[in-house]
């Protein structure tokens, strides 16, 4: 095979920053290092920029007011605030919480946190697409539940929520409802007034905007504790100096994902597909995880039996190929991947699963360069495995 | 995060397969914790003459299992009993601290394996 091309396949890792997003960064951090804050006139760039941005990451999930979006220093702080500011509000009301159990750790953790405060917590199951269970989430719904924290798409596995379905249960009891869009932002349409969501996660460089700045919605009258606190900044929501410069990054990523998404996220499905297609049609035992169809753009999650993940991941990187894994042997953990676990897969079939996230500057040629390269390395750690039928390798 | 080593003998494992009359094997670990290896040795004169691996895991299961291998071939069955864990992963310049425990069973395995052949030794003697 030809010479090993760098083909990035891990977006969900990380993303690189839009070049239009990076320009607009940098003639903003020359010339305006006031703070929005001050009264004077070095204060009146950075504060419109602020302003601006504001707007426009308002516009893309077509939140009521500018004002409901609160800038955090990314995804992980405004799981945070929403599952913990909520729940610390609204304790008087009842101190019941349920969560998915597929949602990212930022969720997780505050939750198995606020136990250890007194607070009753509940995992809903999902099936073994991913799916919230919906009659799980009724039975468990009470009067005391003051908060519902479900994902609108999982990064891991790709699998789409019914939000709208989701919202109308949970806003039959008096609980809201935080919404994590960490991994579906900028790829899906979220419209939080018509799908029913009281609290939003959003994350810029999910959406190819900078690291370390996200933001958090909170719809008009949902009231919530502050989980930083300091000079007031964000309504007093949170405080802290606003990071200005990434936060004018933020807004343009979220205008240009605004623009562009419809014709990027029909683009990325077909490699999508393509790139599925190809593997579990050239490798024998290799599964999908997740939903065939529903299922976020940009995500191909696949699975091969006998083998592990981390191999398989080192195997890729030698060919130029970086994608993911939910193998416990990549986690800091020594567990496999949680949300692998609760669909059903026994912890050797989560070892040996691998995640391909698709981005805006993979091609067809990178796709087909994976489904080529693929099966000689599945077929390498095969031979290699105690695990392999030995009808298989014959 | 590995050393280049580690990298080396993930990329060229040395002795990987299987001895099909094989007067020894020892397997360790186990697919649920993503670990799992199985060490083949042919004895001649006490000395381990050929030695060979399987294994199911990550990066450092394979170059350990390679390693000991190497390690291993030509070595009395007493001098091959006393590779420890420790001389395994010095001898691939280091493994992260993390794989040290979950991964780091070549040396378990070859002991199994020896362990084996002494059981089949013993049982062909009182056979006889």
């Amino acid at each position: 095979m030809s010479t090993p091309k760098k083909v990035y396949m891990d977006h969900i890792a990380g993303k690189p920053v839009d070049s239009r997003v990076i320009d607009a960064m940098l003639s903003f951090i020359k010339e305006f290092y006031g703070n929005p804050s001050s009264i004077h006139t070095f204060g009146h760039e950075p504060r419109k920029a602020l302003e601006e941005a504001r707007a426009k990451i308002a516009k893309l999930i077509n939140a009521e007011r500018v004002e409901s979006i609160i800038f955090t220093s990314g995804a992980t702080e405004s799981n945070n605030m929403a599952v913990k500011g909520v729940a610390y509000r609204s304790m008087d009301r009842g101190k019941h919480v349920i969560a998915s159990s597929i949602e990212h750790m930022s969720v997780i953790n505050p939750c198995k946190y606020l136990k250890t405060r007194g607070f009753d917590v509940t995992f809903l199951p999902v099936d073994k697409y991913g799916f919230v269970d919906l009659d799980s989430l009724e039975r468990e719904l009470r009067e005391e539940t003051v908060l519902v924290s479900i994902q609108y798409a999982n990064g891991e596995i790709g699998t789409v929520q019914p939000v709208r379905e989701i919202s109308q249960i949970v806003h039959r009891k008096n609980a809201y409802l935080h919404v994590d869009a960490t991994a579906a932002n900028g790829q899906v349409p979220i419209d939080v007034q018509k799908d029913g969501i009281d609290l939003l996660t959003l994350s810029s460089n999910d959406m190819y905007g900078p690291k370390g700045i996200g933001a958090l919605y909170i719809r008009s009258g949902v009231r919530i504790e502050p989980i930083i606190h300091g000079g007031g900044q964000e309504r007093g929501l949170r405080s802290g100096t606003e990071n200005v410069p990434s936060i004018f990054g933020f807004g343009k990523a979220a205008e240009i994902a605004f623009n562009e998404m419809q014709a990027e996220s029909e683009r990325l499905s077909r490699l999508r597909d393509k790139l599925i297609k190809g593997l579990l049609e050239s490798i024998p035992y290799a599964f999908l995880n997740g939903h065939p169809r529903n299922r976020l753009p940009d995500n191909a999650a696949v699975r091969f039996n006998f083998i592990e993940g981390e191999s398989i991941l080192l195997s890729l990187d030698m060919m130029g190929v970086a994608a993911s894994s939910g193998s416990a042997c990549t986690a800091k953990t020594l567990e496999p991947s949680h949300v692998l676990l609760a669909t059903g897969l026994k912890h050797e079939e989560a070892h040996g699963s691998v995640l391909f996230t698709l981005g805006r500057q993979n091609t067809e040629e990178e796709v087909d360069y994976v489904v080529q390269t693929m099966p000689d390395i599945v077929k390498r750690l095969r031979v290699m495995s105690p695990l392999t039928p030995k009808e298989l390798l014959s | 995060m590995y050393s280049e080593k580690v990298m080396e003998h993930f990329r060229n494992p040395r002795n990987m397969g299987e001895i099909q009359d094989a007067d020894g094997a020892g397997t360790v670990g186990n697919p649920v914790c993503g670990d799992m290896m199985t060490i083949y040795i042919k004895v001649k004169d006490n000395r381990i003459e050929d030695i060979k691996f399987k294994t199911f895991g990550c990066g450092a299961a394979v170059a350990t299992s390679s390693m000991i291998t190497e390690l291993a071939k030509g070595k009395t069955l007493e001098d091959a009993l006393k590779i420890t864990r420790k001389d395994v992963a010095d001898a691939l310049e280091g493994l992260p601290p993390v794989k040290m425990h979950c991964s780091n069973l070549a040396a378990d395995a070859l002991k199994a394996a020896i362990e084996d052949y002494y059981k089949k030794q013993k049982g062909r003697v009182e056979n006889q």
